[in-house]
């Protein structure tokens, strides 16, 4: 299994480097910047509308190593959110009227008080409660056999990562067995209801492209997914999202090494679409990491970049109202949302 | 003059053939852009098709062009291949079938 960039010592694990190839060429000549794109259509500075989702990184802990991995996520990342962080959330919900919980990591699973915290969100009656699982946390431990059926029980819906329907793509981007095992926890999924047409217990599955190339469409991929995985693997899931590979961490890291970064973000520029610029996560999200702090979205957590009101960047400062009022910090990463269809931790936007 | 015949990014400035000739060039966009949408086949079927002519053609931006496309829509590196060798198999055939010429000409001038 590699290692993640910080564990190995990798130069872009320390965010200023990160900042510095975003901040180079192409865009010192050749590109505009993400603010030159903004400007002409209105949408600088770019404003949040109402906190629609709270997403919360329950810690960098994974028991995958994947190549694309914008969190540098890994089994030798030991950043995991603590109770009394989770408690303020629990006091936060309650507080204010946030209709969707968002449960990342890392392998937000693996934090100890993760079935606790889900029902606690239970409890107070959070109306959406979304965990974002990596599928192989189901089956690689016997104390996590049970997680499909915990989540029916919460009413969970589960958005899994599954890059391709067979094992080469799968493997090569999340590594090896990691296909046959998310088969065997998709059917365990299903076993327990999830992802049955009709259903109300909602299993979908995100699509990362597995390589320095911008996803199709959305819609022509999931039929690709459904067919395959049905006719193979008797698996049903409700919905594909189709997600762009963000170009910081340990995907930046395959972009440089590769020689692909100026190719790639050029397909980003040229594929910006000023339509998917109102749908972009970060106008509707606020994005929690491990020791509380806030960002506009998870990218610009991995990037450092909390949320730009000093007064309230603390889960423990949290002020909803000055929040709203807040400005999104963008950077040229940001291309990564906009191109094509857009993109979000929900799929397409435009 | 360039040192070389193709250059990559000479397939961005495919759209600057209408500098020249902007009414043919809008025709010829116009008909492209048709052609390539959904209809009795799928445009994921006509990607594929296109990657094969593109290798028949022999052409680099289209190759270029089309294994993007294709990577795009998810299809796989197996699927590729094989239309790659429809197309190799339409080229040899072709190749082949003349032969027949060849060998007619043969027997007629042979004793």
């Amino acid at each position: 299994m590699i290692k993640s960039l910080k564990a190995s010592g990798n130069k872009l694990a320390m965010i200023e480097n990160q900042l510095k190839v975003l901040a180079g060429e192409p865009f010192k000549t050749e590109l505009p910047t993400f603010v030159d794109k903004l400007k002409p259509i209105n949408q600088f500075p770019l404003k949040p509308n109402k906190l629609e989702i709270f997403q919360i990184n329950l810690g960098y802990m994974c028991n995958q190593v994947c190549k694309h991995c914008h969190v540098d996520a890994g089994p030798d990342r030991k950043e995991i959110m603590t109770k009394d962080h989770l408690e303020r959330c629990i006091e936060i919900l309650k507080a204010n009227n946030i209709p969707t919980v968002d449960l990342t990591g890392g392998a937000p699973e693996m934090n100890p008080l993760f079935r606790w915290f889900v029902e606690e969100l239970t409890n107070i009656g959070v109306q959406e409660i979304i965990v974002r699982s990596n599928l192989t946390i189901i089956r690689a431990n016997k104390k996590h056999y049970d997680l499909p059926e915990f989540f029916k029980k919460h009413n969970v819906h589960v958005v899994s990562s599954l890059p391709y329907y067979q094992a080469g793509k799968t493997d090569a981007q999340r590594g090896d067995g990691v296909f046959a095992k998310s088969i065997k926890a998709l059917q365990s999924l299903n076993d327990v209801g999830y992802g049955i047409e009709g259903s109300d217990l909602i299993l979908d599955l995100v699509y990362n492209p597995t390589g320095a190339f911008l996803p199709g469409d959305q819609m022509e991929l999931e039929a690709e997914f459904k067919k395959n995985l049905k006719n193979d693997f008797d698996i049903d899931f409700h919905a594909l999202f189709a997600i762009t590979n963000i170009p910081i961490s340990r995907f930046l890291d395959y972009l440089v090494a590769s020689d692909n970064y100026e190719e790639y973000m050029e397909k980003l520029v040229m594929a910006f679409n000023p339509a998917a610029v109102d749908g972009v996560m970060c106008k509707n999200t606020i994005s929690v990491d491990w020791d509380g702090y806030m960002y506009d979205c998870d990218f610009n957590q991995q990037l450092d970049m909390k949320v730009a009101d000093k007064s309230t960047q603390h889960i423990n400062d949290f002020n909803i109202e000055k929040l709203a009022a807040r400005t999104i910090l963008i950077n040229q990463h940001c291309y990564g949302c906009t191109a094509g269809a857009g993109s979000s931790c929900q799929g397409t936007v435009a | 003059m360039e040192k070389s015949y193709y250059n990559p990014k000479d397939l961005k400035k495919f759209g600057e053939i209408a500098d020249f000739e902007p009414k043919l060039a809008e025709k010829f966009f116009d008909y492209y852009g048709e052609v390539f949408k959904e209809g009795a086949l799928t445009a994921r079927e006509k990607s594929l098709i296109a990657l094969a002519v593109s290798h028949s053609e022999q052409c680099p931006y289209c190759i270029d062009a089309y294994t993007e496309d294709a990577l795009k829509r998810g299809i796989n590196e197996a699927q590729m291949m094989e239309a790659v060798h429809v197309a190799a198999a339409i080229k040899g055939g072709a190749t082949l079938v003349h032969s027949v010429q060849m060998m007619n000409k043969v027997k007629k001038q042979s004793m």
